[in-house]
């Protein structure tokens, strides 16, 4: 607890999403407010048909829930031999101290488990569907009827996917409890060339990894996507047509949404003001890459900057709408750079050392995670949180490969980003403490993740 | 002959005794000396020998008077060789091919065909493939007279593959791929080198040149980055990269209209390494044709 409390990310109890304060110099989001609850998560059993669905069931639910960061999973070694599956097998304990095998929630209260949580169920098959009964109870209340937080049934198509769907939704109504969002039915868009070597493409797949699939087929280099904050547009960069330009796609009707491009070499990197109203990007038709904001179809394009430099990935503060995070070379090497909406007010935030990319915005608006080279060579990059307003810092990567292109998960709570630790570039989610490390792709390379609700 | 063979035989004893005189430290007055008796018992020895021989013929009985001799005719000179044939069948054939040459010779004591055949039988025949035409000469030799003759294989060269079409002028990219140079930059820097000046100045001939002969093309000039800095980033890196080099060339007197560019900010690395050669070669303007 004491030590999880230094840049964990709030479990939001009663705290609405993420709270920052600051200790020791450092940024620290708090994230469980006190103890992080322990939880015992049993698997669950199938009946008849549903039984060979139990092993994804109970998978997606285990990883779920860990990955919220929220509690702390007591070790499957110590559960008792038995776990009740409804809750008419719960026993009421003939004394304080006896036990009973794993059906009454003292077993599951005490040492070793020393749970304060216990979800519990079986999965059974129901007129052709697939059913999860599923339990959750708190163990440190007597009797079970009291103990009971919840008792729900879901029900899907009898298959993997059903199973996963469902397993989802348990898991998102165990987190619900602790005010904690679900991430799913969230998606991560990103880049790959698992098409083919020189070819990128515009892919996405679920937030845990499962269901990639690929969304463009230009055969060309199409990168940099964004999405709008509903989730119901893509922006991305391609040479489809010669030389970079935007696209916008509608992720509901699978089609091309006119965009007008200026008549430059170079427009690339759109990005989404938070009502979803209008397009930032960069564009070189001044003779330098600058920033514009235009309409959502591209018309009336209005520059926000004017140097003689590189001006490159601006990004609306998702909270506010009213100021912009960029990247420049005005300075000399590229630094993140902070500007109001009609381009005044510039200020830099990062230090001059090293070199800084790929802001992007906490979605409360107070803090960016990004890419920085400070404190390694040019090209190793680390990820790190800022305190826009105090410029503090805190880093979430130490060298282990190349890591950028941070992006959040809806929730604030996690960051998807893209690394080549293990030697190719792929993609990874981590909780925002720089804990809880998944990769979630492994078939070429795979860059850019955007997280999209 | 028994002279010779004595004589020889003497010859070599002598030389024999030269030498162990010469051993023994002898001179050649010494070997006169021995020498001159020698000589004398030699020619006493043959007169014996003559004498003896004499004396065993006329111990033989008289022989009958000898026949008169035939009247002198005239020697009975050989027939001149005669060649009755010499041909080449067939006597045209195409490279690789060969042909059958055949021949009937009289009276010849031999019979000879150049080019490396050589001595053959009065009649036969032998199967040539020249790798060009050749003529073949028989000489048939006879005390009465030679005979010569030849006989010619001419040789075709197989149908030649119809020629390569005319050479056609060297294409747009060739020629720039031949003609004009990359220039490098400096780390997240687009200000053009020294050592690039030197090349734009020489590539702006090239460039015009190229633009002249081809009247409708356009010069793309492609600015490209190393891995290090940001892929974003880079992509207006290698714009400004493109745009410099561009603006350069202009200022040189190439027409701006007729040079494009485009930024590939590290998308498409000409080198894969993580090290400084490498990122060197990526940092670059490269220029390509465009129709």
């Amino acid at each position: 607890m004491k030590r999880n409390r230094i840049f964990s990310i709030c479990a939001a109890l009663a705290v609405a999403a993420a709270a920052y304060t600051q200790v020791q110099s450092d940024i620290v989001i708090r994230l469980t407010g006190g103890a992080r609850k322990v939880i015992a998560l049993p698997d669950f059993r199938g009946a008849g048909a549903a039984a060979q669905y139990a092993g994804v069931f109970n998978a997606v639910v285990f990883e779920d829930v860990e990955r919220s960061g929220v509690f702390t999973m007591a070790a499957k070694s110590f559960y008792p031999l038995n776990a009740p599956q409804q809750e008419r097998d719960l026993r009421t304990p003939p004394s304080p101290q006896a036990q009973c095998g794993g059906l009454c929630l003292t077993d599951w209260a005490g040492a070793p488990v020393n749970a304060d949580y216990l979800g519990f169920g079986y999965l059974g098959e129901q007129g052709g569907r697939l059913v999860a009964f599923g339990n959750f109870f708190n163990t440190r209340m007597e009797p079970p009827s009291a103990a009971r937080v919840f008792t729900k049934l879901y029900t899907a198509d009898l298959s993997e996917e059903g199973a996963r769907k469902i397993a989802h939704e348990y898991a998102a109504d165990i987190l619900a409890q602790f005010g904690v969002p679900s991430l799913a039915g969230t998606k991560i868009y990103f880049v790959s060339d698992r098409q083919g070597k020189g070819t990128k493409e515009i892919w996405v797949m679920d937030f845990d990894g499962s269901n990639q699939r690929r969304i463009t087929h230009f055969n060309s280099i199409t990168t940099m996507p964004s999405i709008s904050p509903d989730g119901r547009r893509l922006a991305f960069t391609t040479y489809a047509k010669g030389q970079p330009q935007i696209m916008m796609y509608s992720t509901e009707t699978g089609r091309f949404i006119p965009f007008r491009n200026s008549a430059a070499p170079t427009n690339a990197q759109a990005s989404f003001t938070p009502d979803g109203q209008h397009v930032l990007y960069a564009s070189s038709v001044s003779g330098y890459m600058q920033i514009y904001i235009s309409e959502l179809d591209g018309s009336n394009p209005r520059r926000l900057t004017n140097t003689r430099a590189i001006e490159a990935e601006p990004k609306v503060n998702p909270k506010t709408g009213a100021d912009i995070v960029f990247v420049s070379g005005r300075g000399g090497l590229q630094q993140i750079y902070r500007m109001n909406m009609d381009g005044a007010d510039v200020e830099r935030l990062t230090n001059g050392e090293g070199e800084a990319s790929n802001p992007a915005w906490h979605p409360e608006g107070r803090h960016i995670a990004f890419a920085w080279t400070r404190g390694y060579a040019p090209g190793n990059w680390n990820l790190f949180l800022m305190d826009v307003a105090t410029k503090e810092t805190v880093q979430l990567t130490h060298g282990q490969g190349r890591n950028e292109n941070p992006s959040w998960a809806p929730d604030g709570r996690h960051l998807a980003f893209c690394s080549n630790r293990t030697g190719s570039y792929q993609i990874f989610t981590m909780l925002a403490d720089g804990t809880g490390v998944r990769q979630l792709t492994t078939q070429g390379n795979n860059w850019m993740p955007v997280w999209s609700k | 002959m028994v002279e010779v063979i004595t004589n020889r035989g003497k010859k070599s004893k002598d030389a024999e005794l030269a030498e162990t005189v010469k051993k023994k430290g002898g001179t050649k007055p010494i070997m006169n000396r021995l020498l001159k008796p020698r000589l004398i018992a030699t020619v006493i020895f043959s007169v014996f020998l003559l004498l003896f021989a004499a004396g065993c013929k006329k111990k033989q009985p008289a022989p009958p008077p000898p026949p008169p001799p035939p009247p002198p005719k005239e020697e009975p000179k050989p027939p001149a060789a005669v060649i009755r044939s010499f041909t080449a069948e067939p006597s045209t054939v195409t490279r690789g091919q060969s042909s059958t040459l055949r021949w009937v010779v009289e009276n010849a004591s031999e019979v000879v065909i150049d080019q490396g055949i050589g001595t053959v039988p009065p009649r036969g025949e032998r199967i040539v493939s020249p790798g060009d035409t050749t003529t073949y000469r028989m000489t048939a030799r006879s005390a009465g007279g030679d005979a010569v003759a030849a006989v010619t294989v001419t040789v075709t060269a197989p149908t030649p593959p119809p020629p390569p079409p005319a050479k056609p002028k060297a294409s747009l990219s060739e020629r720039i791929s031949r003609e004009v140079q990359d220039i490098f930059f400096d780390y997240d820097k687009s200000e053009i080198r020294e050592d690039a000046r030197a090349t734009l100045q020489r590539n702006v001939e090239a460039l015009k040149s190229i633009l002249n002969d081809f009247p409708s093309a356009a010069i793309l000039i492609e600015g490209h980055c190393d891995e290090r800095g940001s892929a974003e980033y880079n992509l207006g890196l290698g714009d400004r990269r493109a745009n410099a080099t561009k603006e350069f060339l202009v200022q040189l007197g190439l027409p701006a209209d007729r040079l494009k560019t485009i930024s590939y900010g590290k998308e498409r690395p000409f080198c894969t390494e993580s090290n400084e050669s490498c990122w060197q070669q990526n940092r670059r303007a490269h220029f390509v044709g465009v129709e």
